[in-house]
Formats: C-alpha cells, sequence, structure tokens
C-alpha cells in the first residue's frame, strides 16, 4: 500500500487529529516566532480543509465511512467494543462549515489580534475548539459526543474571556462555560439511561435497539433541551448575546459554527438515535421543533431591534437566523410523523430539510462575514456603540462592501444565499401551516429593518471629526472577509449546485436512518 | 429495594445540585452545585456498572472463578472526572478574575449590561 | 502570600519524596492495577502543590517557570498523539497498540495471575506521556492562581 493510499484510508481520524496535533505544537513553534506561529496555524487549517474535502468526496461516492480506532471491529455479545467514528453526508457538511469557519478566522486573527497578548493560548484554543467541533460532528459514539462537546465549550469558554482585563468578557465566558458544562453533564445522564437499558454506546447500535421506553422519552427530552440550549434557541437562549457580543469577533466567528455543531446534535439525536421510534405515529415532536423556531425568530428579531450595541445586535440576528433552521427541520419531521397532514406534501417535507440544512451552511457564512464587519468596525475605531458610529463608508469602502453583502444575505433578498434555503423553507412551511411561512417572512422583513438601521448608523452619514484618522483594516481581515463574501454569492448564484450535491445526501442520510446503521454493519 | 438506595441517592444529588444553581447567589456555591450535579451523574453511572457479589475488574491476580463489575461505566466515569477537573479549574479561574475585578462573590452584582 | 510555619515546611520537605515516588508508581503501573496517567499525575500535582502551600508562591517561581510548564505540556500532549499516529504508521489504525506481542520493551501480553510490568504495549508509554501532560497541566493551574492571590495581596499591603 503505498502512502497516499495509507493516509486516505486513515483520514477520517486525521480530520480530529490534525488540529490536535496543531494545538498542542503552537505553544512550541510560537516560541520561536508570532509570524511562523500564525502561517502555521493557518496551513494546519488548510490542510484539515482539504482532508475534509477529500473525505467529503469520499462519502458523497461511496456513501456511510467507518472509521475504527484502537484496531479493527470488534463486537462481543452483538455489542460494538470500540471507539468509531461514523461519517454520512450530514457529518461531512457540518464538518465543512466548521472547518471553513475555522480556516476563515484564523486568517481573520492574524490581524485582529496582531497587538495582543497572550496569542500563542488563543491560538492552540482555537485549534482545539476545530477539533472538538469536527470531533462532534464525526463521532459515532454517545459518550465521545459528549467528550467532544465538553473539548468544544471549554475552550469555547476560554476564547470568549479572551479579553481577560474586561470583567464583562470573563462574566460572559464564566456564563457559558456554566451553562455548557450543565447541558453537557444531563447529556451525560441521559447517555447513561440509554447505556443502562440497551448496554451500547454507538449511536448507530442504540438506534437499533431502542424501543422508546419511558425512560427513552425522557432521555430524549433531555438530549433535545440541552443540545438546543448549547444552541442558543430561544428559551435558553440569554448566555449568546453576552459570548457573542463580549468575544473577540474571531472567536464569535468559530462559535457561530460550535452552535451550528449542537444543532447538529439535535437533529442527530432525533433523526437517527431516535430514527426508528421517531415516526411512530401520535409523537408530534416536530411542532415543537415548529413553535421553538417561530419562538426563536420573532425573539431573536425583536429583541435586535432594541439593541445599540454593533456585536449584541448581530448575535440577536444570529439567534433568529437559528430559529429558521429548527422550523425547517420541525416542519420535515411533523409531515414524515404525520403522512395524513396533507395529500401531495410529502415532497415538502424534504423540501423543508432540504431549506433548514442549507440554512445551516448559509447562516454559518452569513453570520460570521457580519461578525468580522463588526470587528473589523471595532478594529478600526475601537468603538462598538451604534451610537457614537457614523459615517464610515468614506474611510472603509471595502469592509462596507462587504456589510451590503451580508445584510442581503442575512435578511434574504435574492441574489445572496439566504434567499436561496428561505426560499425553500417558506414555500415548505406554506403546505405545513400559511402562517407559519408568514412568521417566517415577517421576521425576515424585521431582519433587514434592523440592519439597514446599522449600515444607516454605522456607515452613512456625516463625516465625523474623531473618525478621521480611521484607515482600512488590514489585508487578512480583509482576505478573510472576502473569502466569505466570494463563497456567499457563490451560493447565491449556484443554489442547485449546492443543493444537490451537498445538501440533498445530508437531507437524505437524516431521513434515511438505516443507511447510518448500514455503515456499522458494512464495517463489522 | 436495598439496590435501588444508590439511583435514588444519585438523583438526590442531582436535584441539591439545581436547588444549589438556582436559588444560591454565590458563585463558589454555584460551582459547588455544579459539582454536585457531577457527583449525581456520576454515581449513576457507577451503579449501572455494578454487578452483585463482583470484584474490581482487574485481570491480573483476579481469582479464575470470578464475577467483575463492569468496567465500561468505570472508564466513562473516570473520564468526566477528568473533564470535570478541567471545567471546575476553568471556572474557578474565571471567578478569581471577577473577583478582583469586582470584589463580589455575589451573582447579582453582575450581568447588568452596561447600555 | 507568606510561607507556612517551620514545622509545616519539615513535614512538607519529608513526605514531598513519599508522594512523588507514590505518584510515579501509580503511573508505572496504570496497566496493571487501578490508576494511570490521569491519576499519578494528580498525586504528583498535589505533593507539588504542597510545596507551594508550604513555602510559597515566590519561592516556588525561582524554581519553576510557568512557560517550562507550558513546555511540558504540551511536550506530554504530543507525545500521546505520536504514539498513537505511530498506530497508523506501524499497526493496523489510529491508537493500534502495534508493540504488544513483539519482544521489545513493555511488548509482553499480560498472562493470568502474573502482574509483570513488561506488558501492555503502548499502553504504559501513554500513561507516561498523560502524567506528564497532568503533573505540568494541574500544576500549572494551582501555581497561577497562586500567583493571583500573592499580586492581590501586594496590592493590598
Amino acid at each position: 500500500m503505498n502512502f497516499i493510499d495509507l493516509i486516505m484510508s486513515h483520514a477520517p481520524a486525521l480530520l480530529v487529529v490534525i488540529p490536535l496535533l496543531g494545538a498542542f505544537l503552537t505553544p512550541l513553534i510560537s516560541k520561536i516566532n508570532d509570524k511562523i506561529r500564525n502561517i502555521f496555524v493557518i496551513s494546519i487549517l488548510g490542510i484539515t480543509a482539504v482532508f475534509v474535502l477529500l473525505v467529503a468526496q469520499q462519502v458523497l461516492d461511496t456513501g456511510t465511512i467507518t472509521y475504527v480506532f484502537g484496531s479493527s471491529l470488534q463486537t462481543q455479545n452483538n455489542t460494538v467494543i470500540r471507539i468509531l467514528f461514523e461519517i454520512d453526508a450530514l457529518s461531512i457538511f457540518m464538518a465543512l462549515v466548521s472547518i471553513i469557519l475555522a480556516f476563515v478566522a484564523s486568517i481573520y486573527s492574524w490581524g485582529f489580534l496582531e497587538n495582543e497578548t497572550g496569542q500563542d493560548k488563543y491560538y492552540t484554543l482555537l485549534l482545539l475548539m476545530t477539533a472538538g467541533m469536527l470531533g462532534m460532528v464525526l463521532t459515532g459514539d454517545l459518550f465521545n459526543f459528549f467528550v467532544f462537546i465538553e473539548i468544544t465549550s471549554i475552550a469555547s469558554a476560554a476564547l470568549i474571556a479572551f479579553w481577560t482585563n474586561r470583567v464583562k468578557a470573563v462574566e460572559a465566558g464564566f456564563k457559558y462555560i456554566f451553562i455548557s458544562t450543565i447541558g453537557a453533564l444531563f447529556i451525560l445522564f441521559a447517555l447513561a439511561l440509554l447505556y443502562g437499558q440497551y448496554d451500547a454506546l454507538n449511536i448507530a447500535q442504540l438506534a437499533d435497539r431502542i424501543t422508546f421506553t419511558y425512560l427513552d422519552k425522557i432521555a430524549l427530552i433531555i438530549f433535545i433541551s440541552a443540545l438546543a440550549m448549547k444552541g442558543g434557541i430561544v428559551p435558553m437562549h440569554m448566555w449568546v448575546p453576552d459570548a457573542y457580543g463580549r468575544a473577540p469577533a474571531s472567536a464569535s466567528l468559530v462559535l457561530v459554527a460550535a452552535t451550528q455543531a449542537s444543532l447538529y446534535g439535535v437533529f442527530r439525536v432525533l433523526f437517527t438515535l431516535y430514527g426508528n421510534v421517531i415516526h411512530l405515529p401520535n409523537i408530534s415532536f416536530g411542532w415543537i421543533l415548529v413553535i421553538l423556531g417561530l419562538i426563536t425568530m420573532l425573539v431573536g428579531v425583536i429583541m435586535a431591534m432594541i439593541q445599540t450595541d454593533f456585536k449584541r445586535l448581530i448575535a440577536y440576528g444570529a439567534v433568529a437566523e437559528l430559529g429558521y433552521i429548527f422550523l425547517g427541520v420541525g416542519t420535515g419531521l411533523t409531515i414524515i410523523a404525520n403522512p395524513d397532514i396533507g395529500i401531495s406534501s410529502a415532497p415538502f417535507a424534504v423540501e423543508a430539510m432540504k431549506g433548514s440544512i442549507f440554512h445551516i451552511i448559509n447562516d454559518a457564512l452569513d453570520v460570521g462575514l457580519l461578525f468580522m464587519i463588526a470587528g473589523a468596525v471595532y478594529y478600526a475605531t475601537k468603538e462598538t456603540s451604534l451610537n457614537s458610529l457614523g459615517g464610515l463608508a468614506r474611510n472603509m469602502k471595502y469592509t462596507t462592501i462587504f456589510f451590503i453583502i451580508g445584510l442581503l444575505a442575512i435578511s434574504g433578498i435574492p441574489p445572496m444565499n439566504g434567499f436561496a434555503s428561505k426560499l425553500l423553507i417558506y414555500e415548505s412551511t406554506y403546505q405545513l401551516n400559511p402562517i407559519i411561512s408568514i412568521i417566517a417572512i415577517l421576521s425576515s422583513i424585521m431582519l433587514l429593518a434592523v440592519f439597514v438601521k446599522i449600515f444607516q448608523s454605522v456607515f452613512l452619514g456625516p463625516k465625523l471629526k474623531k473618525f478621521d484618522d480611521v484607515k482600512e483594516v488590514p489585508k487578512s481581515m480583509l482576505i478573510a472577509m472576502g473569502i466569505v463574501a466570494s463563497i456567499i454569492i457563490f451560493f447565491g448564484l449556484f443554489p442547485d449546485l449546492i443543493v444537490s450535491n451537498l445538501v440533498e445526501p445530508a437531507v437524505n442520510a437524516l431521513i434515511h436512518p438505516e443507511n447510518y446503521l448500514q455503515g456499522l454493519t458494512g464495517g463489522l | 429495594m436495598i439496590a435501588n438506595i444508590p439511583y435514588i441517592a444519585a438523583a438526590a444529588l442531582i436535584i441539591i445540585g439545581l436547588y444549589t444553581i438556582i436559588f444560591r447567589k454565590n458563585l463558589i456555591k454555584m460551582l459547588i452545585g455544579i459539582t454536585i450535579i457531577e457527583s449525581g451523574v456520576n454515581l449513576f453511572l457507577i451503579t449501572l456498572g455494578y454487578r452483585k457479589g463482583g470484584i474490581a475488574p482487574i485481570f491480573t491476580g483476579a481469582p479464575a472463578e470470578s464475577t467483575m463489575m463492569f468496567p465500561v461505566p468505570q472508564a466513562l466515569t473516570l473520564t468526566s472526572i477528568v473533564i470535570g477537573v478541567a471545567v471546575l479549574a476553568l471556572m474557578l479561574s474565571f471567578i478569581v478574575h471577577m473577583y478582583r475585578h469586582t470584589k463580589s462573590l455575589d451573582v447579582r452584582k453582575f450581568g447588568g449590561d452596561d447600555q | 502570600m507568606k510561607g507556612m510555619s517551620l514545622i509545616v515546611r519539615t513535614i512538607a520537605n519529608i513526605s514531598f519524596p513519599f508522594i512523588l515516588i507514590y505518584g510515579f508508581y501509580i503511573i508505572a503501573h496504570g496497566h496493571l492495577t487501578p490508576g494511570g496517567g490521569f491519576q499519578g499525575g494528580a498525586v504528583v500535582a498535589s505533593g507539588l502543590v504542597l510545596m507551594l502551600i508550604a513555602y510559597n508562591a515566590e519561592w516556588i517561581s525561582q524554581r519553576i517557570k510557568e512557560s517550562h510548564l507550558s513546555i511540558f505540556e504540551s511536550l506530554g500532549a504530543l507525545s500521546f498523539v505520536l504514539l498513537a499516529f505511530l498506530g497508523i504508521i506501524f499497526g493496523t489504525a489510529f491508537f493500534s497498540n502495534f508493540l504488544v506481542g513483539t519482544e521489545s520493551l513493555f511488548g509482553g501480553i499480560p498472562l493470568d495471575g502474573a502482574a509483570n510490568i513488561n506488558t501492555g504495549g503502548i499502553i504504559p508509554l501513554m500513561n507516561f506521556a498523560v502524567g506528564l501532560k497532568v503533573i505540568a497541566g494541574l500544576f500549572a493551574i494551582v501555581y497561577v492562581m497562586a500567583h493571583f492571590i500573592s499580586k492581590k495581596e501586594g496590592k493590598i499591603a
């Protein structure tokens, strides 16, 4: 076997191991030189991105990949006794989202954190968090999932509190770690409930054995609420504005990916772990997701309207965007679970799910771009309050252009990617209930209003004297924003390409859990 | 009944921990609440692996005819303890920072937004 | 932070080597008895913390630098991951135990009843790596926190 084949056959493990190795090497390399360290971090994430693409191609060609750690897969009394990664189209889709944001964040940080101290710790944590997120989405083992959740939340809490001289930042970090620890402990409790009953920790094996007893219902509720809490769905969203708003902009960017990974957990639990039983009639879990989604959208948008801080406002916008994802998946689940809801509505379930899954990557890119712009404005002016900003378009023309792109994308205006996914969601939710889609459109319009307000108050208006010597941000930040903006435009212009190549396999992976189970038996 | 006592204790620990988190206003006490929940969950996991009359799952030196405890939950518990140490250290560092800035551990002194 | 009294310091001096030996024993026997890298590392780190409390943070900081601790921590983690990587090259998968069954160091297979330290393949080596990381990491945490406190007291005084 030659070297390339060897590497390719171990690529799933390398996806997590390369960032992990990078994280431990960073403190040593930063002893040499700051520049070398930055190049090192960017190249590590670049290599990981290449591996994600390679594995993605493999998954899309051949179906679910199973990678077993330690040695070949072994079973005893029909129980898998090894830790394994199980990668289907949804996992690799989420891995793609995470790695794009992490890679962009590493480029962005070069300029953004240029004059800060403690950068070697920052980059270590960034790589550790990337490893955690990738592990969360790739793992096929529930306990492993818990471990990766904790790795992600420890790293992200430390990143949120990066500016330790600001008490608000430390407070936000404390809030985040507090909430995610409680969430993670309850996830551990729920998986212990499942483990005690079915003697398995492997997701596919559990899914095969689950019978939906009373304890399983409790475990399901705990899983969903804990993961939704980590994802920032509305009744549990109070940490989001603090965490996103107080973290360095580059860390907020990666945090967006971390919340998406938690949402992945929700979908994985609902559609795969409970995949065999969630289709049973009279389980209307879909409606709960729909309602959560609607509340999330409305509360997010309304709270965004009254904010006066740039980053907090975007954070509430991000909360609202998560509502769309929940709405689409909830609609899909409702229609799948009750086939008699409408005569011709079955295709709309798939449409809704497509919209949602597509919206995951769109939301990550749009919100990420806006956070980077807020960071750029902060970098140039040291100011985040909307009341004291103004007239920046004269000095920061590239940032202004990127902001227009982000503004159009997040509020779902046609040439951008947000429109493509939101249209799918509107169309399909209309079949479930017209009111839902009206609320969804309404909150999109309100988002547009909110961001036009920012545009007006930050970039337009007369030139302020105190911002006379404001200059355009460093090149690395512009490059990072440019990468995301061009992906946004590309997705907006060719949505079909993405939907049919990436999103549709992911949706199929969700609604056909048996493929996931086959991934395991294929490895046996 | 006697076999159920560990489960009851685990549930009681989790509830006490939740009570502490919700009703105590001191940051350190809230932290203690989290560790109590963690102990409850760990106790629950360990109890799942208990076999009546079993011995500790150590391969070397074990008698040939013997029941062993189930080692997997113990490994899980150990991992969760290690993670707990890391989380605890991080939270304590945050609390030290917050205390240095505000000279207070009262949770009501924090959280107010400056705008 | 001032150091503790002479009695405490003398007792700490006497018990320190025993704590270290016990910790290293737990690390080295991780594959045979309960314990391993984390537990033994925690014992060793607690011995170091005992010295830190008995003397004071400044006394320790003249002997150990925080940057050295972070290097040791990285080295421990790195050797753990690299050992796992060797599994790809010499074995079948990541984390593959390629040493077991060979005639090399730790290459033996444990036979029933025989607590032979020369068994376990890469597991004892990984225990050493984890132990190094845990010693450095846990001690660094307490060390940094002790410095917080001593700085704060310095301001008040």
